[in-house]
């Protein structure tokens, strides 16, 4: 035990001891510089554990996040924006915002939402598209209804940063 | 050189013509959440069903625009209300409504002196404009949606109205709308003032022996969203009492408003509607049917 223990310290100590860039993570493709900030998630998160385990945690989280970007990659109103798109990446930062907000144990390492959708061009359609999404994997996990609301009231003014035109 | 000039002169129109491309976006229906369009209202407006909201009717969003058709049935015990009508919304900025309203006054007609089954029929032309606020997506703000409009009424009764101390056939009602959601709580709250001298809405008329003035009375309405297709809620509206001859009481509901889909929602209530031409107690079931997108 105290073996296994020592080698880990050692492994800590051989891998470098700077976090791993966020911009250049391995597997995903690079994005351009910006500065880390759980302020990027654009919401201040919920107080106590309460709205985290009603999403049963990590977990929980995971499975919506992925339901909901299937689906709208597969929904013809959005499959478009997301062809070009490193879903790899997306999945990663949208899980730990997700987990970020509800007062999950998680740093938000991405981009902000400004930064994240200039450049896509959404339009209010979208965004009530994906949020259907959202709403279904939710259901789909069994996050009762008026608790997805109070997490849907967070992300909502999310909007004016992410539909551009 | 020319040649070089040229290109980059084409290149500049082909790109600035991409960019105009990308700020105008392609024209989408349906982008609204399902219920947050609102129903009709009995005047043909989107809201409620008595009171009007800051909403704009339909499922199009600032990108897209949606339209709906709907028929109101209201079982009183002295009266039958119908309304039908049309309703369209567009880029979530505009409202324009027409809607005709029958207020069957069945066998009370003969009590009154009218004749059986005599019918009140007006119509209802609407137009609202939102002028600022998003009621589902400000989230992070008190400030409400907030819209103003004007209903144009006409009744095809002017000789009864007359006889019975009204003013006017015809009046003009103008309102300012407010309307929230509180996503977070689950609660839809609206508020309206509307400045009228209608009488029961314009149905016997407009302006009064005891009142000929335009005045601010409000309608209201609160919902609880049970579910992403069901709200239920009540609602509240001030009216003036212009004639002499009849009492005229506030209104009062307590509604359920169910979506199929974005296609079709009905709404049921229990509607307390007060007295009305000196028959008291006028409460009864409210249905009504909407399909649009
Ligand atoms: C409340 C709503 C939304 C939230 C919370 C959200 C969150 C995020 C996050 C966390 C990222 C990654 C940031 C990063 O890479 O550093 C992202 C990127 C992205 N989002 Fe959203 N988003 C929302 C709405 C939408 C909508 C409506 C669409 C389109 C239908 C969309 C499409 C995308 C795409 C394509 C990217 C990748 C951009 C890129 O790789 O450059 N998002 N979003």
């Amino acid at each position: 035990m105290i073996r296994m223990l020592s080698l880990t310290a050692m492994l800590a100590v051989a891998t470098p001891v700077v976090a791993q860039d966020p911009a250049h993570m391995p597997g995903e493709e690079a994005v351009d510089p910006y500065s880390v900030a759980d302020a990027n998630a654009g919401a201040q998160p919920f107080a106590g554990t309460e709205m985290f385990d009603a999403f049963h945690g990590q977990a929980g989280i995971d499975r919506i996040v992925d339901r909901m970007l299937d689906r709208s990659a597969a929904d013809p109103r959005t499959a478009g924006i997301f062809v070009a798109t490193d879903m790899i990446r997306l999945r990663r930062t949208l899980k730990e915002q997700f987990c970020y907000v509800l007062g999950g144990p998680c740093a938000y390492t991405g981009r902000s939402m400004k930064d994240a959708h200039d450049d896509i061009g959404l339009q209010p359609a979208d965004m009530g598209a994906l949020v259907e999404h959202l709403q279904t994997a939710m259901e789909e996990e069994g996050v009762p209804f008026h608790t997805q609301n109070r997490f849907l009231a967070k992300l909502a003014p999310m909007r004016r940063d992410i539909v551009t035109r | 050189m020319r040649h070089l000039l040229k290109l980059s002169l084409a290149f500049m129109a082909l790109s600035t013509a991409v960019q105009a491309q990308n700020l105008i976006p392609d024209s989408r229906s349906g982008g609204k959440l399902l219920l947050t369009g609102g129903v009709s209202t009995v005047e043909g407006s989107g809201g409620g069903g008595i009171a009007t909201w800051a909403t704009i009717t339909g499922y199009g969003e600032e990108d897209g625009i949606g339209a709906n058709a709907h028929a109101t049935f209201v079982d009183l015990p002295d009266y039958e209300f119908r309304t039908a009508g049309v309703a369209v919304g567009l880029w979530d900025r505009v409202e324009l409504s027409i809607a005709r309203q029958e207020f069957d006054t069945g066998n009370t007609g003969a009590l009154l002196g009218l004749g059986q089954g005599f019918t009140f029929t007006q119509d209802v032309f609407g137009a609202k404009v939102r002028l600022t606020g998003d009621a589902v997506y400000d989230q992070d703000r008190w400030m409400p949606q907030i819209a103003v409009g004007v209903q144009h009424k006409v009744n095809d009764q002017g000789v009864i109205i007359a006889a019975v101390g009204g003013r006017d056939h015809e009046g003009t009602e103008v309102y300012v709308a407010a309307t929230k959601l509180f996503l977070a709580q689950s609660l839809l709250v609206n508020g309206t003032v509307r400045w009228t001298n209608a009488n029961q809405t314009g149905l016997l008329g407009f302006g009064g022996d005891a009142n000929d003035e335009h005045e601010a009375q409000f309608e209201g309405s609160v919902g609880w969203l049970v579910s992403r297709n069901l709200v239920i809620g009540a609602e509240y509206r001030t009216k003036p009492d212009n004639l002499s001859f009849a009492e005229e009481e506030d209104w009062f509901d307590l509604y359920a408003a169910w979506a199929v889909n974005k296609h079709f929602s009905i709404t049921a209530a229990w509607a307390a509607l007060g007295s009305i031409a000196t028959f008291e107690d006028q409460r009864g079931l409210y249905i009504s049917l909407q399909a649009g997108f």
